[in-house]
């Protein structure tokens, strides 16, 4: 599991990160890693390139340092395999069943993927495979994790504590915020307004993704107070009681998922920047410097987000109507103001967390329904409606999820967390941070 | 390229079929349940796929893996999707109703993933499904599986025919159960609960065992609902539980009116019958030209079912949340 992380991390090695002028390829990295956890680079492994027909395209020999890039026609999706028998004595993919994987290959760019490989006498689930390193390596991988569901997690758990309301469609103000990211990076305004073709980027062309991450945060702020203003604000006017809300955002969720299918299409991409990195070790723990910038960044604005709660005149209003709504508003604070406000703010923060969650795994658009359930997990283990319970509860189920794949299948490795929103609910249903009172 | 060129005989003819084939059968029945929940006990469930799940795994699990009899293997579903009920209701039915929702969800998520997991790939054969079952119930069939059987110009194949039959009859025993029980005075307890729990406490009432009865009622009706897909479509597919089927169920619910015995039955029939309706007409219409392929191709025609699904619920939600039949003083509930 460890070394699949790993793979992920070290798999763009120098010199890889770009292809070729105007020629499109595919690649990987083949190594593998031992019993003490070194990365061994494979020579001569022969991983064959074949359309998603099965066509049969060009196939290509890994060199000393265990890279293979091998040419390929033109953009689109590609299978690669690995022939198996070229690997060295003892060598086996992690999971046998990924001997093929596909890639999705840009124009101009080169498509990656990677194949799991360990020494065959090494299996993760003994004791002796864990290793203090391993653990600090996924402890700082669940921490990134963890961030970007905190920014999820706190807009969800504001907007629970002002209004009362769960809100089913909080993942997808996250996909709209990596959409509209996606959607800046490449085409601009050009690609809604075609008038603008010629004029300068961001009206005729795409931006670099750092640029293209402020109109995430401004569209994620727009779909959240659209949705107060036109959805939420007059269904509370109506007494349309919380379980209708509810309910409400469910269909909601519902037609945006699938309004993401029809405009994006069902395969998962990447941004055009910042995504092949080579990893850089710091201690002993590797991370890219995507990660450690992204990372970073959720660090600051979450403490910018703790200071506002904690200081500003508006931050204080929002903590008093999510304490008690009735005694904020009889002291004078203009309570749907409040609600506004945080619908902003949840949907601002959600919009850069999707930047960042696209960024790092990949940009598609269901990825939200999982997500969502990872924010639950966090915000019910931090307690419901708390603000900074929320950021401590995803990081621990950041942190958790991905410590657990030492112990349990990687791909078992939500439901884990999911479990553990079970037994919280057991035994401190409050949360870690919510208060004792009886909420049931 | 002309309305003219569109078959509606055939377009009415799907639909109709649809509307009483065994998909709605599936759907009626976990809707049943979810009118148990949610309906008759106020309890919030978001997962009802997963007792959906656990009664289809049950049936499967018991021929594929302990090659019991046929009806043993339905049984043994219907105690999967009770102890996936006790399980999801011990720890949440003491909180508020919105944990329930959170957790329901939740949980059936995780039956999902587990079923398909390559851990589990031994006995659920993983992504691929339990395929092996339905020899047995084939046995048991009165029709021969290749022959033609329905009414009219509405047919099934004799091996579907069966889950259809087996399918509607299940639907009437489940009705006339919870029409017989909603009238017994266990009923007036449940809704008791669900208009005011404080009271019924105070009345001497257990409401968290009586809400714990009640979840398990409901979900062991959906279990049914995933026996008979299993039934139909010869196959138990992990990915077939996807979580919005949940929120398809909840539609057919309101639909048709939350709190009504017959209501689930209506909002299916009506559900099967709109939405092939409009996917046939939508598929005819980019067939013939008539929508032009740079707005929709006919693989996105399936995907305006959830456009429709997300809308309707939305709406009725708000605008007529008692559905067809319902009254609305019954769902004049609330998160407490």
């Amino acid at each position: 599991m460890l070394l699949f992380v790993s793979s992920v991390l070290l798999i763009w090695g120098p010199g890889l990160a770009v292809a070729q002028e105007g020629g499109e390829s595919v690649g990987t990295r083949l190594r593998f890693e031992n019993v003490d956890g070194d990365r061994i680079p494979i020579e001569g492994g022969r991983v064959t390139v074949a359309t998603l027909d099965g066509e049969a395209v060009a196939e290509g020999l890994s060199d000393a340092e265990g890279n293979v890039e091998i040419p390929v026609p033109g953009p689109g999706t590609y299978v690669l395999t690995l022939d198996v028998e070229t690997l060295p004595e003892g060598v086996v993919l992690r999971d046998p069943d990924r001997l093929s994987t596909e890639t999705q290959v840009l124009e101009g760019q080169t498509g990656r993927t990677i194949f799991a490989l360990i020494a065959g006498d090494v299996t993760l689930d003994t004791d002796e495979g864990v290793s203090f390193r391993q653990i600090l390596q996924l402890s700082v991988e669940g921490l990134k994790l963890g961030l970007f569901l905190g920014m999820g997690a706190i807009g969800l758990s504001l907007i629970f504590g002002t209004t009362g309301l769960v809100n089913f469609s909080h993942s997808e103000m996250i996909v709209w915020g990596m959409l509209v990211a996606y959607f800046f990076n490449f085409y601009g305004f050009a690609g809604f307004l075609g008038f603008m073709a010629n004029w300068p980027a961001p009206f005729g062309a795409g931006v670099n993704l750092a640029f293209a991450a402020l109109f995430a945060i401004a569209g994620g702020a727009g779909l959240g107070y659209a949705m107060d203003r036109w959805i939420f604000l007059p269904l509370r006017e109506r007494g349309v009681s919380l379980i209708s809300q509810m309910v409400v955002t469910i269909g909601l969720s519902l037609i945006l998922r699938y309004v993401f299918l029809f405009i994006f299409g069902g395969s998962p991409r990447f941004f055009a920047d910042f995504t092949a990195q080579s990893a850089i070790t710091i201690g002993i723990v590797d991370i890219t410097p995507k990660d450690l910038i992204t990372a970073a960044l959720s660090i600051i604005i979450l403490l910018g987000v703790g200071l506002l709660l904690l200081r500003t005149k508006l931050g204080k209003a929002m903590r008093a109507v999510a304490d008690n709504r009735d005694l904020a508003e009889s002291s004078g604070i203009d309570v749907q103001r409040v609600i506004r406000s945080v619908w902003v703010l949840g949907g601002s923060l959600a919009g850069l967390g999707g930047v960042f969650i696209g960024l790092s795994e990949q940009v598609s658009w269901n990825i939200g329904f999982r997500m969502l359930l990872l924010i639950f997990a966090a915000v019910v283990l931090g307690g419901l409606g708390t603000a900074f319970g929320a950021l401590v509860g995803a990081l621990v189920v950041g942190i958790g999820i991905q410590v657990s794949t030492l112990f349990i299948p990687t791909e078992l490795k939500n439901v884990g967390a999911l479990a553990l929103l079970i037994l919280v609910l057991v035994f401190r249903p409050q949360g870690i941070l919510g208060r004792a009172e009886r909420i049931g | 390229m002309s309305l003219a060129a569109i078959d509606w005989g055939f377009i009415l003819t799907q639909s109709v079929t649809q509307a009483f084939d065994f998909n709605a059968v599936v759907y009626a029945l976990a809707a049943i349940g979810l009118n148990i929940h949610f309906g008759y006990a106020g309890l919030l469930n978001f997962g009802q796929v997963g007792f959906v799940a656990m009664g289809a795994y049950g049936m499967g699990l018991s021929i594929t893996l302990w090659q019991l009899n046929p009806f043993l293997a339905v049984v043994v579903g219907m105690i999967f999707a009770a102890i996936f009920a006790l399980i999801l209701g011990l720890p949440t039915l003491r909180l508020r109703s919105d944990y329930l929702a959170i957790v329901t969800i939740a949980a059936a998520e995780i039956v999902r993933l587990i079923a398909r997991s390559t851990v589990m790939r031994p006995i659920t054969r993983g992504a691929e499904g339990l395929n092996e079952f339905i020899g047995p119930f084939r046995d048991l069939s009165p029709f021969s599986p290749g022959q033609i059987y329905g009414i009219g110009p509405i047919e099934w194949r004799g091996s579907q025919f069966f889950a259809v039959v087996v399918g509607w009859i299940l639907v009437a025993l489940s009705l006339l159960l919870v029409a017989q029980l909603m009238r017994s005075p266990w009923g007036r307890v449940v809704k008791a609960i669900r208009e005011d729990e404080d009271a019924a406490r105070a009345l001497g009432k257990n409401a968290y065992w009586y809400k714990l009865q009640a979840l398990i009622l409901g979900g062991v009706i959906g279990g049914l609902g995933g026996m008979v897909q299993a039934l139909g479509n010869a196959t138990v597919q992990p990915d077939f539980f996807v979580a919005p089927l949940t929120f398809f169920f909840w539609l057919v619910l309101i639909l048709g009116g939350v709190g009504r015995v017959w209501a689930p039955v209506f909002g299916a029939v009506v559900y099967w019958f709109m939405i092939t309706f409009i996917q046939n007409t939508g598929r005819q219409l980019v067939d013939e030209g008539l929508i032009p392929t740079s707005i929709m191709d006919t693989s996105q025609i399936d995907q305006i079912r959830f456009w429709i699904v997300g809308a309707a619920l939305a709406l009725l939600m708000v605008f007529r949340p008692q559905g067809f039949f319902g009254s609305r003083e019954e769902m004049a509930l609330d998160a407490r």
